[in-house]
């Protein structure tokens, strides 16, 4: 186990080089810092002193040999954007982004999973076609269109929840939360129901397409043989046996979540990571841009891990295959 | 009882003095960008300042129809050619207590002129800053300045003994690893103070009821706003959203797509009126080929007929109707009529003739025309990427086969800042408010000195234009003016550029907020009332 989850962290190190590596290459197009920090008026000495400041001078490699040195150090530099330190700045986003993604994410499993089932077992009900014809919209419709047709309903229209924003947040410790407040909980709708509904409808249709796999199978037969009650049937024996695939799209997806929070941040105003990346983006604030794609990469590094570990958890069978013995 | 009494008669008398308790009135106000910094000489940007000029003053500040006023000082002079003396107001306070003097004065002005500051351009002419006496400064230039009043009404005076208490005598430089504490944290004598800053999320203002210009006459009754909470909102359907949902109370920036759609709704009002920023397209003068063209051997835009031609192509009001539906000011010259120099009768265009264009082409030996890339930015100004297809268009149809080639500002202006293009459109704004700004900057041949030919990137050069720019920056009055006017005439005839228009910009606000519109896009909430 031990020795498993050491080699997977050394498998990661090539990713996250090869994840800054491309990064880097890529900054050469979004843009020229300098011109943006000069604004309308400078001299050509005043550019070079700035060109120079910034190390954008050195070649290509030797920048971004620094780049890595001072990453493994968790020293990412000041943001050309704002003038404050990046690791502050993502640290203060964070809480925000990760709010937003584990609600969108809870929301998802908790109507997905049972709304999947649902389908599964009443295949040909009217409330399973209501559900599906839901879930095509949910699968079709692009997020940024879902959160403004939202917005349009529930902030312009109906005037019950706010268009933008977190609401009030309180503060504990580093973290500021908006859990704790009602403004806050009520700003927090709509944002996650927009990042969450692909999800859920992802979650659902795989939830219901596992059931119905499962439902056919012999040992659900034989526990219906065996007269156990239907609740037992379709919980302890088929549900629990769709599990894996769901984990795993599951944990995939929380990834996605966070970084794809992305448009539903820009769309409400959510001020996360996201928002702080898109900002970054159109000020070629190459050092956010740079740590904020290291923290992505880092962060689906880990989610794959768990994912790993997980199965472990759900599926005797690995536990065996991995020579731990059965019992 | 009798301390009752008493205590009537002296509310009585504080209201009908106006001074009673004032009712809290806080106004909410979005815009799609946020300040980068607290920072009054670190960023020189239209979002920066619209938060602090509110915060810090100037030694002169500016009515709404951008007039100059007294602001810190109450007087100033030109007493010698190369020196310009204010007098200070007496008994202003900063927020945090501290005596406004000369010092600070000195110190601001010293700060401003710091290589790592943006706000050169306001102090490009000084040479120091000396204090007279504790309410005297003698500002003292390298060259006979004229309108140094006019570019001061943009460097903020902050406090000396402040600054040094926080480390922050410069503003941040980039190769500092810390965070300065002016990048979040302000200290100025204005009418508002900075009371929280959440980069990106909210920076909320309060009244400074202290403030000397609360009592002063103006040309508007002061506002009687308390409090400002400014929340970034950078999507625009959601900025729109948040008005009309009443989340916002006033949007600087409403986008044009949705204005009828805010007219039409009853409880919003947009206030419309003209930008200091102008449209233009520049030509590669320069090369002896052009860069982005199927032309070889020559490069058509050194031709003044071939430049002629591309404007009389130009369709301007259809630009100005279907493109801008109507939120433009169609012009023939360089800069709008709020700038110092502006000349109404050289205000004049090329007439749309594609007749006359074909013959100049024809005339200028090429019948055929040619293919050229054109470009141009899509996030920058309003509604830049249509124009340009119009644009695209309308030269096509008279045989100049135009490429677009539209990019986020970003990638744009590195490509045009290295000179790397054909013809471009830029949208040119003049904080300075005076003729001099625009000439330097985008018709002086680059010669290295401060300023000249910056944005000169079609290196337009003619030395007759030179020489009246630089006769722009010593003369003073009436032989200055006649200056600029020449160089307004050789700009129409010489046709360096093919000017558009000028842009407007719309403010949308609930119905019971009242604020001047001002053509510099920044709100002066010292005049703004919230019923």
């Amino acid at each position: 186990m031990f020795a498993f989850i050491v080699s997977r962290i050394l498998q990661a190190l090539p990713v996250m080089l090869a994840v800054a590596l491309i990064s880097f290459a890529m900054f050469a197009y979004v843009g020229d810092p300098v011109a943006i920090m000069l604004g309308q008026d400078f001299t050509e000495a005043q550019r070079q002193a700035l060109i120079r400041d910034l190390g954008l001078d050195q070649p290509f490699f030797v920048q971004f040999g620094k780049f890595v040195l001072n990453a493994a150090q968790g020293e990412f530099g000041l943001s050309y954007r704002l003038s404050r330190p990046v690791l502050d700045l993502i640290i203060e986003r964070a809480p925000a982004t990760l709010e937003l993604a584990l609600t969108a994410a809870a929301l998802a499993l908790l109507i997905g999973v049972p709304m999947g089932v649902y389908t599964g077992l009443y295949r040909n009900s009217w409330l399973s076609r209501v559900f599906l014809t839901f879930s095509l919209v949910g699968v079709s419709l692009p997020t940024f269109l879902i959160g403004i047709l939202l917005i349009l309903t529930f902030s312009v229209w109906l005037g019950w929840l706010p268009s933008f924003g977190r609401g009030e947040t309180v503060k504990i410790g580093g973290w500021s939360t908006g859990y704790l407040t009602w403004g806050g909980i009520k700003a927090l709708i709509l944002p996650s129901i927009t990042l969450g509904l692909f999800q859920l409808t992802l979650i659902m249709r795989l939830v219901r397409a596992e059931m119905l796999e499962v439902l056919r199978t012999d040992y659900i037969k034989f526990a219906r043989a065996r007269g156990l009650t239907n609740r037992a049937v379709h919980f302890g024996h088929a549900l629990k046996n769709t599990l894996v695939p769901v984990i795993t799209i599951t944990g995939l997806q929380l990834g996605a979540i966070i970084a794809f929070a992305i448009v539903t941040e820009t769309v409400f105003q959510w001020p996360g990571m996201g928002l702080l990346f898109i900002q970054s983006v159109g000020a070629a604030d190459i050092p956010v841009m740079a740590a904020y794609l290291m923290l992505i990469a880092a962060l689906f590094v880990t989610i794959n891990l768990i994912v790993d570990l997980l199965y472990y958890a759900v599926d005797p069978r690995l536990r065996i295959g991995g020579g731990k013995g059965g019992h | 009882m009798l301390m009752r009494r008493v205590g009537l008669a002296a509310a009585a008398a504080l209201l009908s003095l106006g001074l009673g308790v004032a009712e809290a009135r806080t106004v909410r106000w979005a815009a799609a960008g946020d300040p980068n910094t607290m920072d009054p000489h670190s960023q020189n940007v239209g979002t920066v300042t619209m938060v602090l000029q509110q915060v810090y003053d100037a030694l002169i500040a500016r009515n709404p129809d951008l007039s100059l006023r007294p602001g810190l000082a109450t007087a100033w002079t030109q007493v010698a050619p190369d020196r310009w003396r204010f007098t200070l107001r007496p008994g202003v306070r900063f927020h945090e207590g501290e005596a406004f003097t000369a010092d600070d004065v000195v110190f601001s002005i010293t700060r401003a002129l710091q290589p790592t500051s943006n706000y050169g351009i306001f102090v490009d002419t000084v040479d120091r800053a000396e204090k007279v006496d504790e309410l005297t400064v003698d500002i003292v230039t390298r060259t006979p300045d004229p309108i140094l009043p006019n570019k001061f009404a943009s460097v903020f005076m902050m406090s000396k003994s402040w600054a040094e208490r926080h480390n922050a005598t410069r503003p941040q430089n980039t190769r500092a690893r810390e965070e300065m504490h002016t990048v979040r944290n302000a200290n100025g004598t204005g009418a508002f103070r900075l009371a929280l800053r959440e980069p990106d999320v909210r920076t909320v203002l309060r009244r400074n009821e202290a403030w000397y210009g609360w009592q002063e006459a103006s040309p508007l009754p002061a506002g009687n706003v308390t409090e400002i909470v400014f929340r970034p909102i950078a999507s625009d359907p959601t900025r729109v959203a948040a008005l009309l949902s009443n989340e916002i109370d006033f949007v600087l920036d409403p986008p044009l797509q949705d204005l009828n759609r805010l007219r039409a709704a009853g409880n919003i009002r947009v206030l419309e009126g003209p930008e200091v920023r102008t449209l233009f397209l520049a030509f590669d003068t320069h090369r002896d080929e052009l860069l982005y063209s199927d032309l070889r051997g020559r490069n058509p835009f050194r031709d003044v007929r071939v430049r002629q031609a591309l404007y009389h192509a130009i369709d301007i009001q259809a630009i100005h109707r279907t493109t801008m539906r109507g939120q433009s000011i169609v012009t023939g010259t360089l800069f709008p009529e709020q700038v110092n120099g502006f000349v109404r009768e050289e205000d004049v265009r090329l007439p749309y003739d594609p007749a006359r264009a074909r013959a100049l082409l024809a005339e200028a030996g090429l019948p055929n025309g040619f293919g050229v890339t054109l470009d141009c930015s899509n996030n920058r100004y309003v509604n830049d990427e249509q124009i340009c297809q119009a644009i695209a268009a309308m030269w096509t149809r008279i045989g100049v086969r135009t490429q677009l080639k539209a990019q986020p500002l970003g990638p744009f202006f590195a490509q045009i800042q290295r000179d790397d293009t054909s013809v471009y459109m830029l949208g040119w704004g003049v904080p300075t408010l005076d003729a001099l700004y625009s000439f330097q900057s985008l018709l002086a041949t680059r010669n290295g000195a401060q300023g000249d030919g910056i944005w000169n990137y079609g290196r337009y050069s003619n030395p007759a234009m030179d020489a009246l720019i630089q006769r722009m920056k010593v003369e003073t009055g009436a032989q200055r003016a006649e200056t600029i006017r020449e160089a307004l005439r050789l700009y129409r005839e010489d046709v360096p550029h093919i000017p558009l228009h000028h842009q407007m910009i719309p403010w949308a606000m609930r119905s019971n907020v009242t604020i001047p519109h001002a053509a510099n896009n920044q709100p002066y909430f010292r005049w703004m009332v919230v019923n």
